[in-house]
């Protein structure tokens, strides 16, 4: 496809019709103003997100433990999906029993924690919630590197000094 | 791919395309696989690619963890030119700014010129769907842009009179072409090469010749000159430099190109276009060097693509 394109393109919009705007296929479907803003980058609420208040590992293990739930042994034996639709508990304890660091025995800390919640499909606006922040501090916690009553939120997650701050950590040295 | 693996669902995944436009318009996998659709053989680099070699000391790695992060493959979809003629240009329009849905919905922009030169919305990769972690159910696909990161899974394109800032900044400032920082751009790739064999873990097991091969590729069209065998692939045994021909390179422009040599002088890879692969003096002069050895999986000031070679001991290592 030609550069000289776009010249062409411009000036078959300025003396064209609003009626066609290509002769396409056209199976795009339009988009008001309104609807737009979730997607804009420059949009206030894109930029910054509406503000979070934080959240603990107190928080966070509650949390954790509300989502780990019980059940019956027959589908826990069978390790699917429990009836709510969430992993078995017995499959999600065994998950975060292979995380667990080998030297310190706790739930090894994340390289970096990012808004997880926007994604196409879902409320791509939101910023990292208080359920967000509240899981990171008990993990946080769980390594030693926050105390159990320190509060993760938007001014204090940062200023958290991680072990692997200087690079990440090689897991396969041999390898390379 | 960033942050992982995103879980997209391709019913509620959408390509939006709205700032300097005519009228907005969202397209559904579905209706973007009723477009006529476009084959490219092109290469895809990170824009990280060879970034260790910014390193002041020469590194003791592999070929794959110094230069591993380009790839080459088929792409089919349909051309991005052809969803903003549905959309319409604003005359003031110069760039385009893509955002990916991946988590950390990193976006890059890219020359509204090279949008509608041969950009494209990708659905598949070497004759299939893509997959989850290359970009399903949609990529943007501009060939031959390297110089900052290739984005995938789109979900925004915003057309505008300037390149856009991204929502999650990288830690690494860029400059625009008119001198402003801050500003993530896709920028033609220049002409990159790396010698494969010999290489670390490939030893040279004793005296004689060997065949030295590689890769190179530009976002400038096809290489002249692959240039390979610049350094006699030698131990011990002398030999005539410069014997030995351009073998079997792949003549497809925007595309990874195998070179063999047996040995060679030295010289920069030329493209199509003229431009000259810099060498590491040039390079370092105008981008800089790490002040001490870095992480091989770091990326110290991003894309490097000046001259490489090895060292090789006495013992072939």
């Amino acid at each position: 496809m030609s550069t000289h394109k776009l010249p062409a393109i411009v000036l078959a919009l300025g003396l064209g019709s609003g009626a066609a705007y290509s002769a396409g296929p056209n199976l795009g479907t339009p988009i008001e103003p309104g609807e737009i803003a979730a997607w804009d980058i420059q949009h206030p609420a894109r930029r910054h997100g509406p503000a979070a208040r934080g959240g603990t590992p107190a928080q966070g293990r509650a949390h954790l433990r509300a989502e780990v739930r019980p059940v019956p042994r027959g589908e826990r034996q069978r390790g699917g999906l429990c009836r709510s639709g969430r992993r078995c508990a017995a499959r999600q304890r065994q998950s975060i029993r292979r995380r667990r660091s080998p030297t310190s025995g706790a739930i090894p800390p994340p390289s970096s924690i990012s808004s997880g919640g926007r994604c196409p499909g879902s409320n791509r606006a939101r910023s990292p919630n208080n359920e967000v922040y509240a899981l990171t501090a008990y993990i946080l916690a769980e390594n030693k590197l926050i105390g159990e009553n320190d509060s993760m939120n938007p001014e204090t997650l940062p200023k958290v000094r991680m072990p692997n701050r200087d690079g990440f950590i090689i897991r396969f040295p041999d390898k390379i | 791919m960033h942050s992982g693996t995103p879980d997209i669902d391709p019913d509620k995944h959408r390509l939006v395309i709205h700032g300097l436009v005519k009228r907005p318009l969202a397209f559904t996998l579905d209706a973007l696989a009723r477009y006529p659709m476009v084959s490219r053989m092109t290469f895809v680099e990170c824009g990280g690619t060879s970034a260790p070699m910014f390193s002041k000391e020469p590194i003791q790695a592999s070929v794959q963890a110094l230069h591993g992060l380009a790839s080459c493959a088929e792409w089919t979809g349909v051309p991005l030119s052809t969803l903003l003629e549905e959309t319409g240009i604003d005359p003031k329009a110069k760039w385009l700014v893509a955002e990916g849905a991946d988590s950390l919905a990193l976006s890059r922009s890219v020359p509204l010129t090279k949008a509608l030169d041969d950009a494209m919305v990708a659905l598949y990769q070497n004759g299939e769907r893509l997959m989850p972690g290359n970009g399903y159910p949609m990529r943007l696909a501009p060939p031959r842009l390297g110089r900052q990161h290739e984005r995938q899974i789109p979900a925004p394109v915003e057309v505008g009179r300037s390149p856009g800032h991204e929502l999650l900044r990288d830690p690494h400032l860029f400059t625009d072409p008119a001198g402003r920082k801050g500003v993530p751009v896709l920028l033609p790739a220049g002409g990159q090469s790396f010698i494969t064999h010999p290489s670390p873990g490939l030893a040279l097991k004793g005296p004689g010749y060997y065949e030295i091969s590689g890769i190179a590729y530009s976002g400038n069209g096809r290489f002249q000159d692959h240039g390979f065998g610049r350094r006699r692939a030698e131990l011990g045994a002398g030999g005539p430099a410069g014997a030995g021909a351009l073998q079997g390179f792949y003549p497809v422009p925007h595309a990874l190109a195998v070179g063999r040599r047996s040995c060679g002088p030295a010289k920069p890879r030329l493209g199509r276009a003229g431009n000259v692969q810099p060498t590491r003096a040039q390079f370092v002069a105008q981008r800089g060097e790490t002040q001490k050895v870095p992480n091989v999986l770091g990326f110290p000031n991003q894309h490097y693509n000046s001259l490489t070679s090895w060292r090789s001991t006495a013992k072939g290592r």
